[in-house]
C-alpha cells in the first residue's frame, strides 16, 4: 500500500465521477438495451442520477460506513447505485444474483447489511424470505416494479422514488461532506469470494486497491474513454468490478449492458465492444458453433474457409504481433480478411475488439491461436479477488497460450521453495471482513499474499507460468517435480480426450487414465467407417488406441521441453471402459477430478499400469441414473507411450 | 361470493374485482342433434380470473367460443359490457375487445415472434392501407407506437432473445407464450385462454401461471380460462365454473367448488347402484 497516489488526486470514485462529468460530460457512460432499443446515459446524466440516489439514500437514513448489498444482473442503474452508495460514504456489497436465499442469508448477516438494492421481484422475494433472520436489515429498494405493487411497502421502496426523493431533498451539503471525507484508504467495495471450500469470505478492497490496479492495467493496454465494454459477467465477481467500475471510471469508457442473459451474444454483436473479457469455455463454445455452422455451409464456402483459415493459422498471429511476414502472405491474409475473417469476426461480435482477455482456467493452444489468427487480440491474465484481479497480464507482442504474462506494473512476484506463487501489489486486499485468522494465514506482515497456485517464471521471457494448484503439486520418487493438472490439461486440449487423470506422486514415472469424448470420437468413427456397439467397445478399439497413443506421445514431446516438468511424461496409459462420472463419485458436481476416490476405486488398474502387464481384467461398479447399481466387466489394454529424453537445456521455446 | 352486478369487492390478495362485464343467461348451444351446452348461466366480473373447468367433452371450448362470439347460441342471451350481443361477422368479433389464445397453437409459423405479436395490433391500426403501403406520415407514427407496445409485451413476457426468431423454430412452451403475447397485443378488456398450460412441464406451467397473474395485476385485464390442471386452476383463479356433459354443475370460489359434491362426483366418478 505504499504505491504513490495518482498525482491528480483522483483517489476515490466520487472524485473520478466528477472528473468524468467535467471531461467527458457528453460522452456515454452506460448503455442498456431495453424495449429493443439501446438506451444510454452520458457521464453528465450518470453524475446527476448518482447524486440524486445518494441523497435519497441519505434521506432514507443511510449512515456512513453502512454496508449495502446490491443484487441483480448487470444493469446501469445498479452500477450507478454502487457509486451512489460510495458517495454517501457507505460500502457496496454486490452479491451473485443466482445465489439461493440460504447463501444470501449468510452473506447479508455477515456484513450486517442495513439496506439491500435488488433488481426485481425474484431478488426481493429471496431477501423477504430470510428477512426474519436478519435483524440488521432495514430497507429494501428495488429497480423493476413488476409484480411488486401489492407488496407491503413499509420497508420496501422503488428505486425511482428514492431517486426522486433525493432530487427533492436538501442534503446536498451532507452528501458533499461525506464524499469529501473519503480517501484512497477508505473501503471501496466488499466482494465475497465464491468459496469452493467452506463459507464465503468478504474481501475488503480499498479505493487505492481498485483505482491503482485499474490505472496500471488500463495503461498496459492503452485503454481510453473511446473504448467500450459489454458487462455480462456477474457484478459480484471482482473482474466485473475492475472492468465495469474501476477501469470504466479511470478511463471514462462506456459500459454496455445486455438486454437479458439470453440475448448476450446478439447484443455483443450490436455493441461491438473494443475491450472484452470471457472465460475459455465461452471462446470454446463460440468456436464449436462456428465449426458446426461451417459444416452446414455450401461446399465453396467451406473450401474458402479452410483455405483462408490455413493462411491465417500460418501468418495471422505474426501479423497481429507485428513480426515480419512475407509480402505474398500479407496480401493473402488481407484477402482472407476481406472474405472470411472480417465477416466471421463481425458475426461473432468481435470485429472491434482491440483488447481481449481470457482467464480462469487453461486455454487450449489451438483455441487460443484460432482467435489470434483471425486478428482478435486475445490475451491471458492471471488474477485473484485478493489482488483486485491483476497479478500478471500479457502485453501486446508477448502473447502465448501457455503463459499468463508478466507482472502488471506495480506487482512484485516471488516463488517460494515449494513452487507456490506469492505476490505483493497496490491491489492487495485490506482484510477478510471479520476474519482476522484467514487474513493472517493468507497475507503476511510484509504484504505478500499466497495464491495457492504453483508456477514459475520463465527465465528468458519473464513470463509467469502456472502449473497447478499448489496442494496437488508433489514430487516423484527421484525428486523431480510432479504436476498432474498440467499434464492433464495438455491431454484434454485434444478434443478426443474428454478427461485425463495422471498418477505419479512418489513413484518413478507417470501413468494416465484417459476417457474418450464420445461425441468427438464417435463422429471420427463414423467418418472412418468404424463400427461400434457401445461406449466400451469404441473405447477399446485398436484404432482409437493408436490415435490416443499419438496424442500422448505428442504431449510427452512438449513436456520433454519443459525443463523442470520433463519428468511428468506419461509412460503408460489406459483408456477407461467407462466415463468418469459425478454420479459414481469420481468427479465433483462441477466436473473436477477427485483423485483420491479414483485411486481407490481403480487401484487394480493402477497396479497393472505400474507392474508392466499388457492388459488388466477389471470389474467396476456403476450407478445408473435411476440410482440402481450394476457392474461393468472389461479387460483393458495397457499401452506404453514413447517418452523423450529429459533435456533441460532446451527448456522453454 | 354473491354480489349484485354493480357491486365491487376486494380479493384476499388485494386486487379489486369490479362489476359484471359479461353475463351469460340461459345459454343453450346445439350442433344438429347434439346439445353441447345446456341452459348455462354465469357472469364474469371486471378484473377477475375466471376459470371454466370440466372433464373432456364437457363443452368448455364451446363455451369459450360462445363468449367470444364465434358461436351464436340457439337459446339464451349474452350480455357484454351492458349490451346484448347480436350475431357478428368475424371482423366485428375481432374489434369487440376480446382476445384469445387457442388450445392448439395458432400462430403464423413462418413469421418472427415480433411480427406475430404485431399482428395482434392489427385491430388497433387506423391508417388507411395506402398510407401503410408507402410508409407515409401517420402510418409511420402509428407503426412506431405499435412497436413500442409490442416491445413492452416482449419485455413483459421475457422473450427478448427470440424477438427475431421464426416461431416455428421455437419449443412448444415458448410458442404458447408468444401466442399470449399476440393476444395481449390487442390490449383486450377480456382475455380468453384455452388451456394455456396444456402439454407443459412443471417449470413452464409455473412461468405461465406467473405471467397470467401478472397480466391480470399489471394491466387489470379480465381473464377467463379453461384449464385441466386442477392445482393451477385452484391457485390462480378467483371464481370457477364447473361443467359436465354441457351443464353447469358448480360455480363459486375455488374452495366452494372443491367441496361441492357434484364436482367431486364428476371428477372422481360416483358409484352407481
Amino acid at each position: 500500500m505504499t504505491a504513490d497516489r495518482p498525482a491528480t488526486g483522483l483517489d476515490t470514485f466520487p472524485k473520478l465521477l466528477a472528473r468524468n462529468v467535467d471531461s467527458f460530460g457528453t460522452g456515454h457512460a452506460y448503455r442498456e438495451k431495453e424495449f429493443g432499443i439501446w438506451q444510454s446515459w452520458t457521464w453528465a446524466e450518470a453524475g446527476e442520477q448518482v447524486a440524486a440516489l445518494a441523497k435519497g439514500l441519505i434521506a432514507l437514513g443511510l449512515d456512513e460506513g453502512d454496508y449495502v448489498a446490491v443484487i441483480g444482473r448487470n444493469r446501469p442503474h445498479l452500477y450507478m447505485a454502487m457509486t451512489s452508495i460510495q458517495c454517501a460514504g457507505a460500502i457496496p456489497v454486490p452479491l451473485y444474483q443466482d445465489a439461493v436465499a440460504e447463501e444470501m442469508a449468510y452473506v447479508l448477516d455477515h456484513c450486517g447489511a442495513r439496506y439491500v438494492i435488488a433488481e426485481d421481484q425474484e431478488q426481493v422475494d429471496k431477501v423477504m424470505d430470510i428477512k426474519d433472520r436478519l435483524p440488521g436489515l432495514e430497507q429494501i429498494l428495488y429497480l423493476d416494479p413488476r409484480g411488486l405493487r401489492k407488496y407491503d411497502h413499509t420497508h420496501l421502496h422503488k428505486l425511482e422514488e428514492v431517486v426522486a426523493a433525493g432530487r427533492a431533498s436538501d442534503n446536498e451539503g451532507d452528501l458533499k461532506r461525506r464524499s469529501d471525507a473519503l480517501s484512497g484508504a477508505s473501503t471501496c467495495v466488499m466482494l465475497y469470494t465464491s468459496g469452493t471450500t467452506g463459507r464465503p469470505k468478504g474481501v475488503v478492497l480499498s479505493n487505492d486497491n481498485i483505482i491503482l490496479t485499474a490505472k496500471a492495467s488500463a495503461e498496459v493496454d492503452h485503454l481510453t474513454h473511446t473504448d467500450s465494454v459489454l458487462a455480462y459477467l456477474p457484478m459480484a465477481w471482482v473482474g466485473d468490478f475492475i472492468f465495469s467500475m474501476g477501469q470504466a471510471y479511470w478511463t471514462g469508457f462506456c459500459v454496455a449492458c445486455p438486454e437479458s442473459e439470453a440475448t448476450m451474444q446478439h447484443d455483443l454483436r450490436e455493441i461491438g465492444p473494443t475491450y472484452f473479457f470471457a472465460p475459455p469455455r465461452f471462446f470454446e463454445g463460440l468456436l464449436t458453433n462456428v465449426t458446426i455452422r461451417m459444416e452446414d455451409a455450401a461446399k465453396i464456402k467451406q473450401r474458402m474457409y479452410r483455405y483462408f483459415m490455413g493462411v491465417a493459422g500460418r501468418v495471422g498471429p505474426d501479423i497481429l504481433d507485428g513480426k515480419p511476414v512475407g509480402f505474398m502472405d500479407r496480401m493473402l491474409y488481407r484477402l482472407g480478411d476481406l472474405l472470411v475473417y472480417g465477416p466471421l469476426k463481425n458475426t461473432l461480435g468481435l470485429s472491434r475488439v482491440r483488447v481481449g482477455y481470457t482467464a480462469g482456467e487453461a486455454i487450449g493452444p489451438e483455441l487460443f491461436d484460432f482467435y489470434r489468427s483471425i486478428g482478435i487480440n486475445l490475451k491471458q491474465l492471471y488474477g485473484q479477488t485478493e489482488a483486485s484481479v491483476f497479478i500478471t497480464q500479457q502485453a501486446d507482442g508477448q502473447v502465448r497460450a501457455d503463459t499468463v504474462g508478466t507482472p502488471t506494473p506495480g506487482v512484485e512476484i516471488r516463488i517460494d521453495e515449494n513452487g507456490e506463487v506469492f505476490y505483493r501489489s497496490p491491489g492487495v486486499f485490506q482484510e477478510y471482513y471479520k476474519n482476522a485468522e484467514s487474513t493472517a494465514s493468507t497475507k503476511d506482515a510484509e504484504g505478500w499474499v499466497a495464491t495457492g497456485d504453483a508456477g514459475f517464471i520463465e527465465p528468458d521471457t519473464g513470463q509467469l507460468r502456472i502449473i497447478d494448484r499448489a496442494k496437488d503439486v508433489g514430487k516423484m520418487s527421484d525428486g523431480s517435480m510432479y504436476a498432474p493438472k498440467y499434464v492433464e490439461n495438455k491431454l484434454k486440449f485434444y478434443p478426443n480426450i474428454l478427461e485425463a487423470v495422471v498418477f505419479g506422486a512418489g513413484r518413478d514415472r507417470c501413468c494416465a487414465f484417459l476417457n474418450i469424448d464420445l461425441a468427438a470420437v464417435g463422429n471420427w468413427a463414423e467418418r472412418n467407417n468404424i463400427a461400434y456397439a457401445s461406449y466400451q467397445e469404441l473405447a477399446a478399439h485398436p484404432r482409437v488406441y493408436a490415435m490416443f497413443q499419438e496424442h500422448v506421445e505428442a504431449v510427452n514431446e512438449s513436456i520433454a521441453h519443459d525443463g523442470m516438468l520433463s519428468g511428468c511424461q506419461v509412460h503408460r496409459f489406459v483408456i477407461l471402459h467407462k466415463q468418469l462420472d459425478a454420479d459414481d463419485g469420481e468427479l465433483t458436481r462441477t466436473q473436477k477430478v477427485r483423485r483420491r476416490i479414483i485411486e481407490e476405486k481403480f487401484s487394480d488398474i493402477i497396479d497393472a499400469l505400474y507392474d508392466g502387464s499388457d492388459s488388466v481384467y477389471t470389474e467396476t461398479e456403476v450407478t445408473y441414473e435411476d440410482g440402481r447399481k450394476g457392474k461393468i466387466k472389461a479387460t483393458l489394454e495397457i499401452r506404453d507411450a514413447k517418452v523423450w529424453p529429459r533435456n533441460p537445456a532446451v527448456a522453454a521455446e | 361470493m354473491s354480489l349484485d352486478s354493480s357491486q365491487t369487492m376486494t380479493t384476499p390478495d388485494g386486487r379489486t374485482i369490479g362489476g359484471v362485464v359479461m353475463e351469460m343467461k340461459h345459454i343453450t348451444l346445439r350442433f344438429g342433434g347434439v346439445v353441447a351446452i345446456k341452459d348455462i348461466s354465469f357472469d364474469i366480473r371486471e378484473g377477475e380470473i375466471r376459470a371454466i373447468i370440466g372433464p373432456n367433452g364437457a363443452g368448455k371450448s364451446s363455451m369459450l367460443n360462445v363468449i367470444n362470439g364465434f358461436y351464436h347460441p340457439q337459446e339464451g342471451e349474452v350480455w357484454f359490457e351492458g349490451k346484448r350481443r347480436k350475431p357478428m361477422k368475424p371482423h366485428e368479433i375481432a374489434h369487440q375487445g376480446i382476445a384469445r389464445t387457442f388450445q392448439n397453437i395458432a400462430l403464423f409459423k413462418g413469421m418472427t415472434t415480433l411480427d406475430n405479436i404485431m399482428t395482434g395490433r392489427f385491430t388497433r391500426m387506423k391508417a388507411p392501407w395506402w398510407q401503410q403501403a408507402i410508409w407515409a406520415g401517420p402510418a409511420e407514427r402509428e407503426e412506431v407506437a405499435n412497436r413500442e407496445v409490442v416491445e413492452k409485451i416482449i419485455d413483459f413476457l421475457e422473450i427478448q432473445a427470440i424477438r427475431k426468431t421464426p416461431v416455428g423454430r421455437l419449443p412448444y412452451g415458448l410458442q404458447k407464450r408468444v401466442e399470449l403475447g399476440r393476444a395481449l397485443g390487442a390490449e383486450p378488456r377480456l382475455l380468453l385462454l384455452d388451456e394455456p398450460m396444456a402439454g407443459m412441464n412443471v417449470e413452464e406451467k409455473e412461468d405461465m401461471s406467473r405471467f397470467i397473474l401478472d397480466v391480470n395485476d399489471e394491466f387489470g385485464t379480465t381473464i377467463a380460462l379453461i384449464e385441466h390442471d386442477m392445482g393451477v386452476v385452484m391457485d390462480i383463479s378467483d371464481r370457477v365454473v364447473v361443467m359436465d356433459y354441457g351443464a353447469k354443475i358448480g360455480d363459486g370460489t375455488p374452495d366452494e367448488v372443491r367441496n361441492n359434491p357434484a364436482v367431486i362426483d364428476a371428477y372422481l366418478g360416483v358409484a352407481h347402484d
